[in-house]
């Protein structure tokens, strides 16, 4: 079973954190994950940097921009990765578009990936047909968990078929928005968490977009294995950088119970 | 059955390798609606009848196809000039709008996105929402406001809310990053008007389908012209490549016609300051789409450079991409100098001022050899109006 499988089995109000790599400073990738780590994170996601990020808002476009000044590559970042395991045990994912996976070639990706300990990927912009086509076989092989995303607009049928091919976890996308969109859970939104709680699907969900605090922590934990913060953890290093203290702090104050 | 068509879109989206929907699952539902619909709406009776109307009473349809005596001499063959410049708003990208604006219509959407580089684009959109009576939002470079302001400001006067994308080189990519992240946050009420062959199946073959009418128009005109029904060659620059796609359309599976794509060079394809997708790019994904594009080693999208705001972008349609791979195609690329030259050279000779982009499908005539007999029609895809400040500084008129 892999480090994802494990997690979902044995935690529930899942605290998973979403940071750019190689920012705010190039070296700082793997101390911020050893901080996120101590500081009772249960998931990271290591967002890899793109020059055309279409699903992100400002926020997560200006970390990678400054993350690709700071010369950040995938290349870099497998090294950067290479001593992750086993001195961490926390899972970790790798996110990011199509192109530059792409460009690095699938396979070879995918065999870095199993290499440094990444447990699974979100690709975005790759299509779901696509990736079971050509590259399912691969991942299983490699033991990585491919991450969907659905939203409010996908059709029933698609997520039960998501649902399927899944392992790991759904991405839950919990509005029509790009990243960092930061407003209180609205009811509409608080229905579509309801309707796809009702679906009894066998994939665990986590809520991603517009969770920035413990209030909307909380209210996607009622409905889902945990949620996903993002944004609101970007600005927190945009500040501080790897602040210890500081990001501990952060994740007791999203925790944190009523 | 027709016979299997080499070079259009195939029943999975694809143009050979390339094409494809690569989008993150929230575009999914939209992309997915759009697919299902557009070919029975293109097709139907009431939309046929509409868009030609429309294209005859609005545009200003059929474009001349004009001999033009004294390029000929000069080159000695038979140039002829395929006059989108004509067309109301002053270029070949209303074809496309009005024909978009009747499908976003058919599909009960209420708000119109759109992306421009030169403003073109942006101000057909903006013509089209205003005829239509719908609400329209133009995402435009900040770089490209400036550069093509008199656009601006036609966009404002028709009503148009326009939007300055301040990210990357603030230019035609990056607008369309814009828009599709607006698209993303207003699935529902919103259709994206895409104004090039660019974008996520079934974008391509929707723009491709509705400048088809540029060379649907050559074939009649060259018959009454020359007595047969195609030129030897066709000429057309490529950005994304829409003037381009509706030049070639109808003759995209007729290999007696030679097919030339000119891309914009910029200070020239090794100068690390060009937009020559073709010649400096390899596969990738870009705004959707598999297709050429110009990356570093890591798969960052370079940012490209042209002097014509149109034709200023690190990618390609998917259809181009596949008639370069399938050597149906000739890819040339013009520099920035090359294309002014052109430029005042139809004007002096013709008098006709053409877009700077067109000005780069002009440049090609000194880089291609003809035989005096053979019929060699260029598309002037648009008007040089908006370049008359490039021009002013750079002829010091």
């Amino acid at each position: 079973m892999n480090r994802i499988a494990q997690l979902f089995k044995e935690k529930k109000n899942i605290l998973s954190i979403y940071y750019t790599a190689g920012f705010p400073q190039l070296t700082d990738t793997l101390p911020i994950l050893e901080t996120l780590e101590k500081a009772g994170a249960d998931l990271v996601e290591i967002g890899m940097p793109f020059s055309d990020p279409l699903a992100d808002g400002p926020t997560i476009q200006q970390s990678g921009q400054t993350a690709l000044k700071n010369g950040m590559t995938i290349n870099l970042l497998f090294e950067q990765l290479a001593d992750l395991r086993p001195q961490l045990s926390i899972p970790v994912i790798l996110m990011g578009y199509f192109n530059p996976v792409h460009k690095f070639g699938m396979e070879r990706f995918v065999e870095q990936c199993r290499k440094t300990g990444v447990d699974g990927v979100i690709i975005p912009d790759l299509p779901f047909d696509e990736y079971r086509e050509k590259y399912e076989a691969l991942f299983t092989q490699a033991g990585i968990s491919n991450i969907f995303l659905i939203t409010p607009q996908t059709p029933e049928e698609r997520i039960k078929l998501i649902d399927k091919n899944s392992n790991g976890f759904i991405y839950m996308v919990s509005s029509a928005s790009v990243t960092g969109t930061k407003k209180e859970i609205s009811e509409q939104q608080t229905r579509y968490f309801k309707r796809i709680n009702n679906m009894q699907l066998a994939s665990p969900r986590l809520i991603g977009f517009g969770i920035s605090d413990r209030a909307s922590f909380q209210k996607a934990c009622d409905y889902a294995a945990g949620a996903i913060v993002g944004s609101a953890f970007i600005n927190l290093l945009n500040n501080e950088g790897n602040n210890p203290e500081k990001i501990s702090d952060f994740i007791q104050s999203i925790k944190k119970t009523n | 059955m027709t016979k299997k068509k080499k070079y259009q879109v195939d029943d999975k989206g694809m143009y050979g390798r390339f094409g494809g929907a690569y989008i993150p699952e929230m575009l999914y539902p939209n992309i997915e609606n759009l697919k299902a619909k557009y070919i029975g709406i293109i097709e139907s009776d009431k939309f046929q009848t509409e868009y030609k109307n429309l294209l005859k009473d609005y545009v200003g349809r059929p474009s001349p196809l004009y001999f033009s005596k004294r390029l000929s001499d000069k080159y000695n063959t038979n140039i002829f000039l395929k006059r989108e410049d004509l067309n109301h708003t002053g270029a070949h990208k209303i074809n496309n709008t009005v024909g978009q604006i009747l499908i976003a219509r058919e599909m009960g959407k209420e708000r119109i996105i759109a992306e421009t580089g030169a403003g073109q684009h942006g101000v057909a959109t903006a013509t089209a929402c205003a005829l239509m009576g719908l609400k329209c939002v133009v995402y435009m470079g900040e770089t490209d406001m400036e550069r093509q302001a008199p656009n601006v400001a036609r966009m404002k006067m028709l009503g148009a809310e326009v939007i300055p994308a301040r990210s990357g080189n603030k230019t035609l990519k990056d607008a369309t990053n814009e828009a599709l992240r607006d698209w993303i946050c207003n699935p529902e009420d919103t259709f994206y008007l895409i104004g090039s062959v660019v974008g996520p199946h079934p974008y391509p073959d929707i723009v491709a389908r509705l400048q088809a009418v540029i060379s649907e128009e050559i074939k009649q005109q060259m018959q009454e012209k020359r007595g047969k029904d195609h030129p030897d060659c066709v000429i057309a620059c490529v950005g994304g490549g829409s003037n381009a796609a509706g030049s070639f359309y109808h003759f995209l599976e007729d290999e007696r016609v030679k097919l030339v794509a000119v891309e914009a060079a910029g200070l020239g394809t090794d100068s690390g300051e060009t937009a020559a997708t073709i010649a400096m790019g390899d596969e990738g994904i870009i705004h959707g789409s598999k297709t050429y594009l110009m990356q570093d080693d890591d798969g960052q999208i370079t940012e490209p450079y042209s002097i014509s705001a149109g034709l200023d972008y690190p990618g390609i349609g998917p259809m181009h991409a596949n008639l370069k791979d399938t050597g149906r195609g000739t890819f040339l690329s013009v520099t920035d100098q090359e294309a002014l030259d052109a430029a005042l050279e139809l004007t002096q000779l013709e008098g006709i001022i053409p877009a700077l982009e067109s000005a780069h499908a002009l440049a090609a005539l000194k880089k291609l050899t003809f035989k005096p007999e053979e019929n060699v029609v260029i598309t002037i895809s648009g008007r040089g109006d908006k370049d008359m400040e490039t021009y002013r500084q750079h002829f010091g008129f």
